[in-house]
């Protein structure tokens, strides 16, 4: 205002001065045509609202074929014209609809044309929380209906990965942060796609990045993991990872994809696409790689489990070895004592067998007695055949027999001279008995030894030489009572070393 | 135990997974002493290679640089960088 002012003045003087047509009568104030109060307004007015921040609802939004926006912002009392130019509406982080309370940035200008003013829009963002969440619920439900966050679209994360590809802000804590865990916890190759995690332009960077690592040209090694991670900050600084392009990129993405956006309690759309939310950026780098350590050490003891668990097997089987080994030495020993029972039975077998050899040498000596020479025999049975009158034929028979009978006979031996060879072993084994005999009995004799020796220090005989006496009467027996000992006239008094004999004082023991 | 793959050709996890088993096998109860012994010589090998493949690791940081199109041309390393960090 002030400015019109200045330039009205100045019209002033120049008019004054310069020789112009003088006002109208009655007027001061200089005439203007509408071109010149028409751009003197649009000065003043670009030049005072050159950057203003505008809140209010969204209406009559048009999108021409020029890919100009133009839209109004009205509240309860006001309307705003607005428009947003092609190339800005492409940058909008918010999609203008119809009733969408909003916060426009940009500057006023004015259409001289028209006689109208209007708000060159710059940025978009929505006024309010409420407004926000609300919106992003319903793109939420929008995607969640196309199958985008889907638990059977999660894809499971590598056991260790070889290489991570990590979209975020090359500056930074968050960077860092990843960098330092993964390096503590398990060094791998890592490529960092640098992006803006913020502002305009963030989104589209971030898909690309995701959808980059997904497609990398030859000579790049692809990544089997992928870090999408940002630092905390408001809902407007986060709202890059609430876009569609971004929550497209990530449910899309062959590679598992690990989100780490703002902080624990910060939800966005990207973190329902990814196969994995971490609460924060050092959290995405621990679900990313396990702890080496760990399983150094776990593999470290699953081979001391092995080599112990052989030690077991290998043990068990020496022991039973062992076993075996002792079963097989006691078997000499079984052998041992079989023999000495064979030997004992075999000695017990000489002496009974003599027994034996000797009540039939006697029996055998007087049947001996009584018995015919085998010649005899035949003479004798030739004899009474003789005196039988037999029949010739059969007479010569027999005597063909008797004939071969005759020359058998004298083969044969008298029973006396087996009998005296079976005394002469009998002989022999008597003597194995008696050379026994010692071994046999000695163990025994000598036992017996250390018995007597055990009864005589036992005897009486000791205990005199320890001072004791053993008394008796007359006839030898033993006096053990003072009434017995003066029923005696006489007391035999037996020392160690010999007798005494003593007379009982009765006089003296009945005084008493 | 199927034929074996040899474990040149194994990756940590198959290693791992393989070895769990044959310690578990090991210590499920007596089997044949023969067969401990050719379990236990690949677990071993196992082991080794499984402690080989987490001694390997070793961390590399390559920026990916992308030209206007945003196509991925060059990667640059910055392990000197995260050196500075600590």
């Amino acid at each position: 205002m002030l400015l019109v002012y200045i330039i009205v003045m100045d019209e002033q003087i120049n008019a004054s001065n310069a020789g112009y047509p003088a006002p109208s009568s009655g007027h001061n104030t200089p005439e203007m045509s509408v071109s010149d109060i028409s751009n003197a307004l649009k000065k003043t007015v670009e030049q005072t609202f050159s950057h203003v921040r505008v809140r209010g609802e969204l209406s009559k939004v048009t999108l021409a074929k020029s890919g100009h926006l133009y839209t109004s912002l009205k509240d309860e009392n006001a309307v705003l014209d607005a428009i947003c130019w092609r190339g800005t509406v492409a940058r909008l982080s918010v999609k203008a609809e119809e009733g969408l309370e909003v916060i426009c940035t940009g500057r006023l200008t004015t259409y001289p044309g028209r006689s109208n003013y209007q708000l060159i829009i710059e940025s978009m963002e929505l006024a309010g929380e409420g407004a926000l969440l609300k919106m992003l619920e319903d793109r939420k439900k929008k995607l969640a209906a196309e199958g985008l966050f889907d638990p059977a679209r999660k894809k499971p994360l590598p056991f260790l990965p070889t290489r991570i590809g990590i979209v975020t802000s090359p500056t930074g804590a968050v960077i860092r942060d990843i960098l330092h865990r993964i390096n503590d916890r398990f060094p791998v190759p890592v490529y960092l796609w640098p992006v803006m995690v913020q502002g305009q332009g963030a989104a589209q960077q971030v898909a690309a990045a995701i959808r980059g690592f997904n497609d990398l040209p030859a000579g790049f090694d692809t990544p089997d993991l992928l870090i999408v991670a940002r630092g905390g900050g408001s809902l407007e600084d986060l709202m890059p990872f609430n876009e569609e392009s971004v929550v497209r990129a990530i449910a899309e993405s062959r590679i598992p994809v690990i989100s780490a956006i703002g902080h624990e309690t910060d939800v966005t759309l990207a973190d329902f696409a990814a196969d994995m939310r971490a609460p924060t950026p050092t959290g995405a780098a621990e679900m990313a790689v396990p702890v080496r350590r760990d399983w150094l050490f776990t593999v470290g003891e699953y081979g001391l489990r092995m080599g112990r668990r052989l030690d077991v097997l290998v043990g068990r089987r020496h022991d039973r070895i062992g076993e075996l080994s002792t079963s097989l030495s006691r078997f000499p020993r079984s052998l041992d004592m079989r023999q000495q029972r064979y030997d004992y039975a075999a000695s017990n077998l000489s002496a009974a067998f003599a027994a034996y050899i000797q009540r039939k040498d006697t029996s055998v000596t007087r049947v001996a007695g009584r018995l015919l020479s085998p010649a005899a025999m035949v003479h004798k049975a030739a004899a009474r055949l003789q005196a039988a009158s037999l029949d010739h034929a059969f007479r010569d028979s027999l005597r063909g027999r008797m004939i071969g009978l005759k020359g058998l006979s004298g083969g044969l031996k008298r029973p006396d001279a087996i009998i005296r060879n079976k005394a002469r072993e009998l002989g022999k084994s008597y003597e194995n008995f008696m050379r026994r005999k010692d071994y046999l009995f000695d163990p025994k004799i000598k036992t017996l030894h250390s018995y007597e020796r055990i009864l005589e220090t036992l005897s009486f005989k000791n205990v005199l030489k320890r001072g004791y006496s053993v008394v008796r009467g007359a006839e030898g027996t033993l006096i053990t009572s003072s009434a017995a000992a003066q029923r005696q006239n006489r007391l035999h008094i037996e020392f160690a070393d010999g007798q005494a004999t003593a007379i009982p004082d009765l006089h003296n023991q009945s005084k008493e | 135990m199927s034929t074996l793959v040899p474990v040149q050709d194994l990756n940590f996890e198959q290693a791992l997974q393989e070895l769990e088993k044959i310690v578990k096998h090991l210590e499920s109860g007596d089997i044949p002493l023969e067969d401990s012994i050719s379990a236990y010589e690949r677990g071993v090998a196992l082991k080794k290679h499984c402690e080989a493949k987490l001694k390997e690791a070793q961390l590399k940081i390559e920026k990916i640089t992308t030209d206007e199109n945003g196509r991925p041309v060059s990667t640059t390393e910055i392990q000197a960088e995260l050196a500075t960090l600590d």
